[in-house]
């Protein structure tokens, strides 16, 4: 048996004949298994999901509670099918997420969905899953990815609101897992007056607290009745498509920040208008990334979104064998 | 180092540009020199370093990181430096010098010692110090700070009007430390350089409604002649050209500053001439990037001077003098010029709609629209309302199909921004430009996504793209064209509309761009 018999790529995402599930497809499929709840990794309309019970969780918000046929919780505990065993780990990318680890008949394939080494106070940290293949994402695959400390970052953010402390603060984030860590880190760096937060940052923002994750004083900042006086010189988290709207105006001479691992490279900031770029990613950089590799020392690693090119040049010059997935449908715009 | 570095960081996410011209008052006002004057120079592209070249980086790239993934890294970041700054491993640290002994080193260093320098430099350095390193020595700072710019804001710093610092600039040499001690309160420098450039007198855009509301009268009109506005200036036998920005073209130009035999400040327009025909401005092109001319060139294309206005006779000042009365002063002066150099000729507009119908069928294709001048204004500097406008020709439009896309490099890095355009010869679609502006930020991640969703083939950073897409090209002229196989070559093309809502059968044909070329000579 060869490992492409256990798992493979298809048009619709990774499959796995033997059981006959698909891991995070693109398109709806009898039986899916996902690794977590950012939008290109879980899609509504499939039979059958298996996913952590936070991932579950955040797909109901998203998509309705009807979201799936059947769904199972994936627990501490493997799950069996048709043989194959199922393992889910920490994967530190964002609340929920997980790493797979597929056995059968000795052979181990672990696929990484997206992931994080970094501590991150709104998720579990990463476990290593050793295996005979390692599937990776790649979407900082390039050595110009060298991520900062977060605080550092935050403290920019810190650094404007006391330089101007008349203007509002517009942090851009996605809404699950960036927006959170975002908060969270503030508070950590000892912000403790309300902030404020986009319509449609509010469903998850809860989701997080009843888990568990302390984000302080919450306040919509999409209710009519928020006024410029009392944003001067607070901190408004939204998602970045927000920033275009008319929303914008009700906030006095706003300072527009944006927090992805993009905003390392200077055009990317500046084709959005950024004026406060901090660069904050749920996902590996390269040093990370390699060095997973090195740790978990894999047969083979397959590479899937992103900058599969570099990685496979780098695992080309370290004697690895590495192997392009080239999946369709997964975005790296959405970090 | 790392007073600048921040600054350079601040500057390139600081947009408005008053926000930027406090940032460099701030800078002025905190550092000390020659670290101020060496900064502005740098940021202004005035500052003569030696020998870094591109080459030179990537070689020193190439010891340190493996070159697929330096290219790998460069094709999505965009900037050189900034990927070297980025892709740089980090040494091991120590104290980072001040920008004015980087400054010199890089100034004195020989260009055997070069690399070796930059290398140790870099291994000292954090990542924004080694991007602002650089920036500095390979110029092109792309922080939105132009000359003028950094003007504005040592105006502003000494309180002083801006045409005053204009007028010195040229005189002055980095790190500009006299400049600085009277904006201070010291003495005002003397302008050390003969043949200064003077600011030029700029039109703002009207329209025939907005014409309505003038007293036709009152103005004077002449051609806008499609060529590159230039300050001609003969001083005590010393003769320069300079662009409208101030910039000295002399040296690409040795036939014209020939024919400059008089001594005067002249505001023109540059154009490559033969005989009684003014040449496209592609011919014009042909000079302009060159260092120096070949005689083969000079002979091909001669270039010459349409005078428009008089600053400056005899070391006499006009500038106060109204345009009628410089006009008559300019008019005299003509009769000694030789033939590379001549008058703009004044139109006789009875009305405007008399001036609409002219505009409409201008007598020379070289022609890009018409000025209107005040006769009673004097000569002022920059672009106040009121005194001179121009009536621009109509942009020529046409609808063509999107059919390549590349990344861009600069400013639009990592997105798909230039775009391959044609339109239909027949069934097919021929290639009849490349535009890289004209679109909104909405529009290039939207036309970037089409392109990464429309890709039906690669060549090298190439993209074929499905034919799919109408795109509303806008240009100023259009030139017969060897190169391409369409037989034709836009002036200055644009993007100025996606027009999603066109099918593309019914993009423009290959004809009614030909109809549109100007006769063969
Ligand atoms: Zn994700
Ligand atoms: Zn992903």
């Amino acid at each position: 048996m060869r490992f492409s018999d256990l798992l493979h790529p298809t048009e619709r995402g990774l499959y796995c004949p033997v059981a006959d599930v698909y891991i995070d497809p693109v398109a709806p499929v009898p039986r899916a298994l996902v690794t977590h709840g950012h939008a290109d990794h879980a899609r509504a309309g499939h039979g059958a999901v298996l996913a952590t019970g936070q991932t579950l969780d955040i797909m109901a918000l998203r998509y309705g509670a009807d979201f799936t046929g059947a769904r199972q919780v994936a627990g501490p505990d493997p799950v069996q099918i048709n043989g194959v065993q199922f393992e889910f780990a920490p994967a530190g990318h964002v609340l929920g997420s997980a790493q797979i680890r597929l056995s059968h008949r000795g052979m181990t394939i672990t696929v990484s969905g997206d992931y994080c080494r970094l501590p991150n106070p709104t998720c579990a940290e990463w476990q290593p899953l050793p295996a005979h293949v390692f599937v990776t994402e790649a979407t900082f695959a390039l050595p110009v990815f060298t991520h900062p400390d977060p605080m550092g970052e935050i403290g920019k953010l810190m650094t404007s609101l006391r330089a101007f402390p008349d203007r509002a603060h517009m942090v851009g984030a996605y809404a699950l897992g960036k927006a959170q860590r975002v908060i969270a880190l503030i508070r950590a760096a000892g912000w403790d007056a309300p902030i404020y937060i986009h319509g449609s940052l509010q469903a998850l923002c809860a989701y997080h607290q009843e888990q568990g994750i302390d984000l302080g004083e919450l306040r919509p900042a999409t209710a009519e009745t928020v006024t410029k006086a009392e944003t001067a010189g607070q901190i408004v988290i939204a998602p970045p498509s927000a920033f275009n709207s008319p929303w914008m105006r009700r906030f006095a001479d706003p300072v527009v920040g944006f927090a992805s691992g993009w905003m390392q490279i200077r055009n990317r900031a500046k084709a959005r208008g950024v004026e406060l770029p901090m660069v904050i990613s749920d996902h590996v950089d390269w040093p990370d990334l390699t060095r997973t590799i090195q740790e978990l020392a894999p047969e083979e690693t397959w590479i899937t979104h992103g900058r599969e090119d570099a990685l496979m040049r780098w695992c080309e010059m370290t004697q690895r064998v590495g192997r392009p997935l080239r999946l369709v449908g997964y975005e790296d715009e959405a970090e | 180092m790392k007073a600048f570095a921040d600054l350079l960081e601040r500057l390139a996410f600081t947009p408005a540009r008053n926000g930027k011209i406090a940032l460099l008052r701030d800078f002025i006002a905190t550092r000390p020199d020659p670290e101020r004057g060496y900064a502005l120079a740098a940021l202004t592209g005035e500052l003569e370093l030696r020998h870094v070249t591109p080459s030179l980086l990537r070689s020193l790239a190439a010891d340190r990181v493996d070159e697929t993934l330096f290219a790998l890294s460069y094709d999505f970041v965009g900037d050189l430096a900034e990927t070297m700054a980025l892709i740089w491993p980090e040494g091991p640290g120590g104290n980072t010098p001040d920008l004015p002994d980087l400054v010199e080193e890089l100034m004195s260093t020989g260009r055997a010692a070069l690399p070796g320098v930059i290398a140790a430099r870099l291994d000292q350095m954090p990542a924004s110090e080694r991007y602002a390193y650089l920036k500095l020595a390979t110029g092109g700072m792309r922080v939105g700070v132009s000359a003028r710019l950094a003007r504005i804001a040592v105006a502003q710093y000494g309180d002083i009007p801006v045409e005053e610092i204009e007028e010195l600039w040229h005189g002055l040499t980095p790190p500009y430390a006299e400049l600085f001690a009277w904006t201070e309160g010291g003495e005002k420098p003397v302008s050390a350089a003969l043949a200064p450039f003077r600011p030029v007198m700029l039109a703002t855009p009207i329209d025939l409604d907005e014409l309505r509301d003038l007293r036709p009268g009152d103005f004077s009109v002449e051609w806008k002649w499609d060529g590159i506005r230039v300050q001609a200036v003969v001083d005590q036998g010393v003769r320069r050209l300079y662009t409208r920005t101030g910039e000295d073209i002399s040296a690409a130009f040795p036939d014209v500053i020939d024919a400059m035999q008089f001594d005067a400040t002249l505001d023109g327009e540059l154009l490559v001439r033969r005989g009684d025909q003014v040449a496209p401005f592609s011919d014009l092109q042909k000079r302009l990037t060159r260092k120096t001319t070949p005689k083969a060139l000079l002979a091909s294309h001669p270039a010459g001077l349409r005078i428009y206005d008089i600053l400056i006779e005899n070391g006499q000042d006009l500038r106060e003098m109204d345009f009628k009365n410089r006009r008559n002063r300019l008019e005299d002066a003509a009769q000694h010029w030789p033939d590379r150099i001549d008058l703009s000729p004044i139109l006789q507009v009875k009305d405007w709609d008399h001036l609409a119908d002219l505009r409409a069928d201008p007598p020379d294709a070289v022609i890009e629209g018409v000025m209107i001048k005040r006769r009673d204004s004097p000569y002022l500097a920059g672009r106040i309302r009121g005194h001179w406008y121009k009536w621009k020709r109509d942009p020529m439009l046409v609808d063509a199909v999107l059919m390549t896309a590349q990344r861009g490099h600069g400013k639009r890095s990592g997105f798909y921004s230039d775009f391959g355009f044609g339109v239909w010869d027949g069934d097919r679609l021929v290639p009849v430009g490349k535009a890289y502006f004209g679109f909104t930020d909405e529009e290039l991640v939207e036309l970037d996504r089409f392109v990464r969703q429309n890709t039906t083939d690669r060549f090298g950073p190439v993209r074929a793209v499905a034919p799919k897409l109408v795109l509303e090209v806008a240009f100023e002229g259009l030139n017969r064209s060897n190169r391409h196989k369409s037989g034709v070559a836009m002036r200055f093309p644009r993007i100025s509309r996606i027009r999603r809502d066109k099918p593309v059968e019914e993009a423009d044909r290959i004809e009614t761009l030909r109809a549109l070329l100007p006769p063969e000579v």
